[in-house]
């Protein structure tokens, strides 16, 4: 049996976490995140989980990663400032491979900005934010009930990979009221949980790999198996090893264990992109407004389609490689001064021209402004290829 | 009770030993004094984990057979509370310096303690930033030199203990290396302790507090220790001119009337679970 | 009766400081040694063992 119901995005994150089996949040409050800890704070101690408003957002970070060295799913959520403070404790997570998740409903920034408005000025930040090389996943949902499935996700990949997921949203999708139709039950909705040693506890190398997924299997702590976490560089013992070879394997395995696995990391949708001459490239929040446009501008001739990375990180590097073969132009719209464009670019190696409509005004962009600039692009490529 | 040379042998790591503190550091005789207090409480390793920050004491996490993580700087005791929250029948003991655990993560410190929740704080302070070199600290005393006060500090230092008791912590202890059974003791009392405990372990570092304060000799830092620690019994007979300059030793704060955090967070799933609403104020 | 662990030990000097009856020493290669001739005057008061930072001394109790 299900119910359909009229949801907030935020809302539909929290039920997607407990279906999951998240079982632990910390956080802070912020806009436009806030319905995400207030959510938790009433659903966790429902099915058995604890919810804890820390102190600040470091502490949030930080007691989501020692519940899940407890072996809890443990997530947290947060905006803009926020998602500054947690960095730190990101790169905690990538080094030593505790697996969380970070909700990142994006404002307007930098520093306090426009905290009720949405923006998508993080993208870089969600790949980039914490010091140092560092490999982890970062998924954004563009509509309510894309919500609730892409936060199950996050908490699978994290356990399966081992890595921090960011689930970046932005302040539309966080905020709009959608309908959403929702198991009465989640029996079977939980994510599977990290894997866990298959050997005692005498043979446990804490970060050594046994098979070809290159994740290392992790044992709860309490549960027998002792061992030890640091963010130093370290060896399969977990231990710090400063050789030069240790600190080269250890990068090359944190991204290798994602690398190897892009093909399930990797979702994109394409929508009506088979025959398009301009095809625009969105994410999240911004790529609703894409859909409209793009049948708008079919129905006055212009052959339009559109590619939305599901998986913002890792780089969706093939499928966009493949729509600068097919197409004529790309066009990417999102709601910052220009981030994601620069991988669109690199990633159609000069094949077409990339495009960009960069809003950064508070406020999304409607399609007849979207389509707007698809009709600009459109008329620039006339008699190309 | 286990001899040293036993206990080294029990609950090191191999081949963790020589470990990397200077000569004459005295994280050595703080972490001694745990192992010590832990095998006197009859924890079993499995049921231990110790989670540090980031400084030479908190090296100590990764010396140890239990479960244990070297964090971040400031981070321990935040790790801990989430790790306290999904394991509550785990001893869950801190470690953290002076520096990791009154500046950066001060704010970590006044909330676990506030929440009362059943951890075992340690913190080694040796009056200094020791892992970075000497930089002066919160707990630094007024008046000190250090590599970032070359004219001598002119910022109060915090006492620690009184700090953690007024945020709401319910045992506090202080004890120093030179008087290393009464360390031993208040470490067993404060992992006994249910709700938030700290215990201050006063240590010397004589590479970066010893040598730019006159007291090189690591010998001479204990010695310094001895003379200026009071067992909170004569303490309490003391007039201020008595107190100068001295500190009182033994456990200074204890209270048991107040509930430990996981066992009052039980009480938020009972009432979520029947249904009802929170008892509205 | 005294066990040192050589390896382990860095000359720090405080067993010596604080061994009530003189016995121990630092010697040139800067390790902790018992001074020639005070090899019976050992108490087994287990000062050095207490204070050893570096658990590199151990004071075997004769008999047990
Ligand atoms: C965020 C951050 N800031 C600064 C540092 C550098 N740092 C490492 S340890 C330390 C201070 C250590 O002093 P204390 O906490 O007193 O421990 P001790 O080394 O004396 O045992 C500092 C400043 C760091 N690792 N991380
Ligand atoms: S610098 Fe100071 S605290 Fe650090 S190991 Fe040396 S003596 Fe100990
Ligand atoms: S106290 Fe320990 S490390 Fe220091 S000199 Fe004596 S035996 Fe060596």
């Amino acid at each position: 049996m299900s119910r359909v119901l009229l949801m907030q995005g935020n809302q539909a994150v929290v039920e997607g976490a407990i279906a999951a089996g998240v079982r632990f949040y910390g956080g802070y409050p912020i806009t436009p995140s806030t319905e995400i800890a207030e959510g938790m704070a009433k659903r966790l101690p429902q099915v058995g989980g604890k919810f804890m408003q820390t102190e600040d957002e470091l502490a949030g970070i930080g007691t989501v990663l020692g519940a899940s060295l407890g072996g809890m799913k443990a997530m947290t959520a947060t905006s803009g400032p926020g998602f500054s403070l947690k960095q730190e404790m990101i790169g905690l997570a990538c080094s030593a491979e505790i697996p969380c998740v970070v909700v990142n409903v994006q404002r307007v920034g930098p520093a306090t900005g426009q905290p009720t408005s949405p923006s998508q000025g993080d993208v870089m930040q969600a790949r980039w934010g914490t010091h140092g090389d560092h490999w982890l996943i970062a998924v954004s949902p563009s509509s309510v009930p894309e919500c609730f499935d892409l936060t199950r996700r996050a908490v699978a990949l994290s356990e399966k990979y081992r890595c921090p997921v960011i689930l970046l949203m932005d302040e539309i999708i966080g905020h709009m009221r959608e309908r959403i139709e929702l198991p009465d039950n989640y029996e079977g909705l939980e994510a599977p949980r990290r894997k866990q040693p298959d050997v005692s506890p005498e043979n446990y190398l804490a970060y050594a790999v046994t098979d070809g997924s290159k994740v290392p299997a992790m044992a709860d702590f309490g549960s027998g198996y002792r061992w030890h976490v640091s963010g130093l560089i370290h060896d399969e013992t977990g231990f710090p090893k400063g050789t030069p070879a240790a600190t080269k394997n250890s990068q090359d395995r944190l991204h290798a264990k994602l690398r190897d696995h892009e093909d399930d990391i990797i979702q994109v949708e394409k929508y009506k992109t088979e025959d398009a001459d301009v095809i625009v490239i969105a994410y999240g929040g911004a790529a609703r407004t894409a859909y409209d446009a793009v049948d708008m501008a079919r129905a006055e001739g212009i052959r339009a389609g559109l590619l939305r990375p599901v998986t913002i990180w890792p780089f969706a590097d093939n499928a966009v490689k493949e729509a600068a073969q097919t197409a004529k132009c790309l066009l990417v719209h999102e709601l910052n001064c220009g981030q994601y464009v620069r991988e669109v670019g690199r990633a159609a190696r000069g094949l077409v021209p990339v495009d960009l409509y960069a809003k950064y005004d508070n406020e999304p962009a409607t399609p007849e402004q979207l389509l707007e600039k698809i009709r600009e692009s459109a008329e620039k490529i006339k008699g190309a290829k | 009770m286990k001899s040293m040379e036993e206990l080294v042998n029990e609950y090191f790591r191999p081949n963790r030993l020589p470990h990397l503190w200077c000569p004459g550091c005295g994280n050595g005789v703080v972490l001694g004094a745990l192992l010590k207090a832990i095998d006197a409480e009859g924890l079993a390793k499995d049921d231990v984990a110790v989670i540090s920050g980031i400084g030479c004491s908190s090296r100590a996490s990764g010396y140890v057979d239990f479960n244990t993580g070297n964090t971040l700087h400031g981070r321990a005791l935040p790790i801990s509370t989430g790790l306290k929250m999904a394991r509550p029948d785990l001893n869950v003991i801190t470690l953290s310096g002076d520096g990791d655990c009154s500046a950066i993560g001060g704010n970590h410190l006044i909330h676990a303690a506030r929440r009362n929740i059943g951890l075992t704080l340690v913190v080694f302070n040796n009056s200094i930033y020791g892992m970075t070199g000497g930089q002066y600290s919160p707990l630094t005393p007024q008046g000190a030199r250090a590599t970032t006060a070359p004219y001598l500090t002119i910022e109060p230092s915090f006492d620690i203990l009184a700090l953690a008791e007024a945020a709401g912590a319910t045992f506090t202890a202080r004890a120093t290396t030179y008087h290393v059974p009464i360390l031993v003791d208040v470490l067993r009392k404060g992992i006994r302790h249910e709700g938030f405990s700290i215990i201050e372990a006063v240590t010397g570092c004589p590479t970066n507090f010893g040598r730019q304060n006159k007291l090189a000799a690591p010998a001479m830092m204990m010695e310094w220790q001895k003379e200026h620690g009071v067992m909170k019994a004569a303490w309490d007979k003391m007039d201020p001119a008595q107190r100068e300059g001295k500190f009182p030793i033994g456990v200074l704060s204890e209270r048991t009337d107040l509930k430990e955090y996981t066992k009052a967070y039980d009480e938020i799933i009972e009432r979520a679970q029947s249904g009802k609403e929170a008892a509205s104020a | 009766m005294l066990k040192f662990y050589t390896k382990r030990c860095k000359g720090c000097g405080i067993c010596a400081h604080f061994c009530p009856r003189g016995v121990l020493e630092i010697t040139e290669l800067n390790k902790s040694a018992i001074v020639p001739g005070k090899e019976n005057d050992c108490i087994s008061c287990g000062q050095c063992e207490m204070r050893c930072p570096d658990y590199a001394i151990f004071v075997k109790k004769e008999g047990a």
